[in-house]
């Protein structure tokens, strides 16, 4: 089933969370919404789950307005952060309950245990039906919300951070769960998540919600490779960010030189560029590039992370693999020659103002 | 924990045993009289009757109280929270005088009800007025912390499996309050069973009719026999203990499924 969100508006007392967001999920896909605490991802959830009531604006489910229909008559799955499940019921009887209350067509005993025990297979939780939430682990107990929600065969499953309160193992193997899941069952899902590299990892798609409002919409190449803002920019991994304008087909930014023909003369611009958008070397190789000094390195993992400094104490961060870092032979104190590959620059209006893109430099 | 028990043993079983041992040392017979004449009996029926009823009037009401105080905003609250406590800090005999001049065929509650035919003050009616005074601390201050512990998201989460209002408060939210509500009507009725200074002044007191078993154990010392008290005691304690275990056994059949997450 897909969701159509037209312009919705909501707020708590003076707070805005959500400052006019139009979104469209098609059928069958699987959406992140990506942002920072308090940016309004959550209540866009909720209100899409009917748990929150929107100001302003309309919720439609396959075309048909929902935006007053109750939670309990939207067929809508909802996964919780912190589980929520029912304590005084056995994980079988957790997972049963939405067909158990079920006032028309209630399914008979034998068709509940029946499909029960189908989801249960389908998260590996089988052994464990006799079980109470309070035996069961974190990673355990988020797949009973998740069989739970999918036994009323909803047409839409939201998850609010569904990931948030496990430990980074158990978070890896669960997003990786949820992935095949929906390769599985093709159900519309969207999934509320800060964590970036969630969201690049398991979503078709991407929304990049900031302060109440769309930022960027995208698959995970698009966001990543083509930001549409710097807030986007910053969010979806580290950036080095230099600031300057922009004279004669050149952006002057700070130190760096790089040739931006395309653009035309900007007073104020900032240019951003990732870790590993910044070529190293020991000597002065092409120009635009600006001498630093290694502070650090931090060989975690298959890459290295540099630490760097420029001439002015303005920090720089670099990713190298460790294959090219030996070859560096470099020390901390040592100077080390830096270019960026590519830099996106963007025009600094203000800083309140999402900043405009205006083109990559080389 | 052996400082725990010893504490305990000092406090509470101490005391308890010097009571059971006194009642043991008068030999069977005696006992028997002293513990089971008709005047007694008729104590331990009414004592327990209007215990038992005072403990579920204050299990219905008790648990209205601390759904109305968790749940909804309203102005005043927490003065209202806090006159929740007040039958606890009040002289117990001050609230059976209050309550007794109300009640009274001359007081203003008791004409009114005296006009519709009902008789409270000097009646077994107003035993259970007194008890239910005396226990409702116990059935709030009980569920009101569960209560308040009791994520919304839960609910929120029987909602979108499509439970209706009435669904999620009988499956959901009543389960998980059971075992506070029986602990508070628990402690409800054992503080009703022991109930003195609030009920002498507004039962009368006649014997065989409005005379509770905490008050005889008084008359009988007055009289001097400390003998005769000693065994209504005893048969209290044994009413009390039991009541309690069998309520705690509730509990925990009722909790071990729900054990705290």
């Amino acid at each position: 089933m897909s969701i159509e969100i037209k312009n919705i508006k909501k707020r708590f007392g003076d707070f805005t969370a959500i400052d006019g967001i139009s979104l469209h999920v098609p059928a069958g896909e699987l959406v992140a919404l990506l942002g920072p605490s308090g940016s309004g991802k959550t209540s866009l959830l909720r209100i899409i789950a009917g748990l929150e009531l929107p100001d302003e604006g309309t919720v439609l489910f396959e075309g048909e307005d929902a935006t007053l229909r109750r939670a309990r008559d939207r067929g809508v799955g909802f996964v919780f952060q912190h589980y929520a499940l029912f304590r005084h019921l056995t994980v079988f009887e957790n997972v049963a309950f939405g067909l158990r209350v079920r006032k028309a067509g209630r399914p008979s005993e034998s068709e509940i245990a029946k499909r029960v025990n189908g989801l249960l297979d389908l998260v590996q939780l089988a052994p464990l039906a006799r079980r109470y939430p309070s035996q069961l682990s974190g990673g355990q107990r988020q797949r009973v919300a998740l069989a739970r929600a999918l036994a009323v065969e909803p047409k839409v499953l939201l998850l609010d951070e569904p990931f948030g309160s496990l430990d980074a193992t158990v978070r890896l193997e669960l997003r990786r769960f949820l992935r095949r899941l929906h390769d599985e069952i093709r159900v519309t899902s969207v999934f509320v998540t800060h964590d970036q590299e969630e969201a690049l990892e398991v979503a078709d798609r991407i929304v990049v919600i900031n302060r109440g409002r769309v930022e960027q919409v995208g698959s995970p190449e698009e966001v990543f490779d083509h930001p549409a803002t710097p807030f986007v920019m910053s969010f979806l991994g580290h950036t080095n960010i230099f600031h300057g304008r922009i004279e004669g087909g050149k952006a002057r930014l700070g130190s760096l030189t790089v040739d931006a023909p395309e653009l035309s003369d900007a007073s104020a611009v900032s240019g951003f560029v990732r870790p590993h958008e910044l070529e190293i070397s020991r000597t002065n190789g092409k120009p635009g590039g600006v001498w630093t000094t290694l502070v650090h390195a931090n060989p975690a993992g298959a890459l290295v992370k540099l630490d760097l400094s420029d001439s002015e104490g303005r920090p720089l961060q670099a990713v190298v693999s460790r294959d090219f870092f030996r070859l560096l032979e470099v020390r901390a104190g040592e100077a080390l020659y830096v270019r960026p590959r590519s830099v996106r620059i963007f025009a600094a209006t203000s800083s309140e103002e999402p900043l405009s893109f205006l083109g990559e430099a080389i | 924990m052996g400082l725990t028990l010893g504490y305990l043993a000092f406090i509470v079983i101490l005391p308890l045993s010097a009571l059971v041992l006194k009642a043991a040392a008068m030999g069977p017979a005696a006992f028997a009289a002293a513990a089971t004449s008709p005047r007694v009996m008729a104590s331990y029926s009414l004592s327990l009757k209007t215990a038992v009823l005072a403990a579920l009037v204050n299990g219905v009401f008790g648990f209205v109280v601390a759904w109305v105080l968790v749940r909804y905003p309203f102005p005043g609250k927490k003065v209202v929270d806090a006159l929740v406590d007040l039958p606890l800090a009040l002289p117990t005999a001050v609230a059976g005088i209050v309550l007794t001049t109300l009640y009274a065929p001359g007081g203003w509650a008791g004409k009114a009800l005296l006009a519709l035919g009902v008789h409270v003050a000097f009646a077994p009616a107003g035993i259970v007025v007194a008890l239910v005074f005396v226990g409702i601390p116990f059935v709030v201050r009980s569920v009101q912390p569960v209560l308040e512990n009791l994520e919304a998201d839960v609910e929120e989460a029987a909602a979108s499996l499509g439970a209706d209002r009435l669904q999620i408060f009988l499956r959901v939210v009543l389960p998980s309050l059971l075992p506070a509500w029986l602990t508070g009507l628990a402690l409800a009725f054992a503080r009703g069973l022991g109930e003195y200074g609030s009920v002498v002044f507004i039962a009368g007191n006649l014997p065989m009719k409005t005379e509770i078993a905490p008050l005889l154990i008084m008359t009988k010392l007055d009289q001097y026999d400390y003998e005769g008290a000693t065994a209504i005691a005893v048969v209290l304690l044994a009413v009390a203990v039991t009541f309690l275990l069998f309520i705690n056994g509730l509990q925990r059949l009722s909790s071990r499924r729900g054990a705290a997450v």
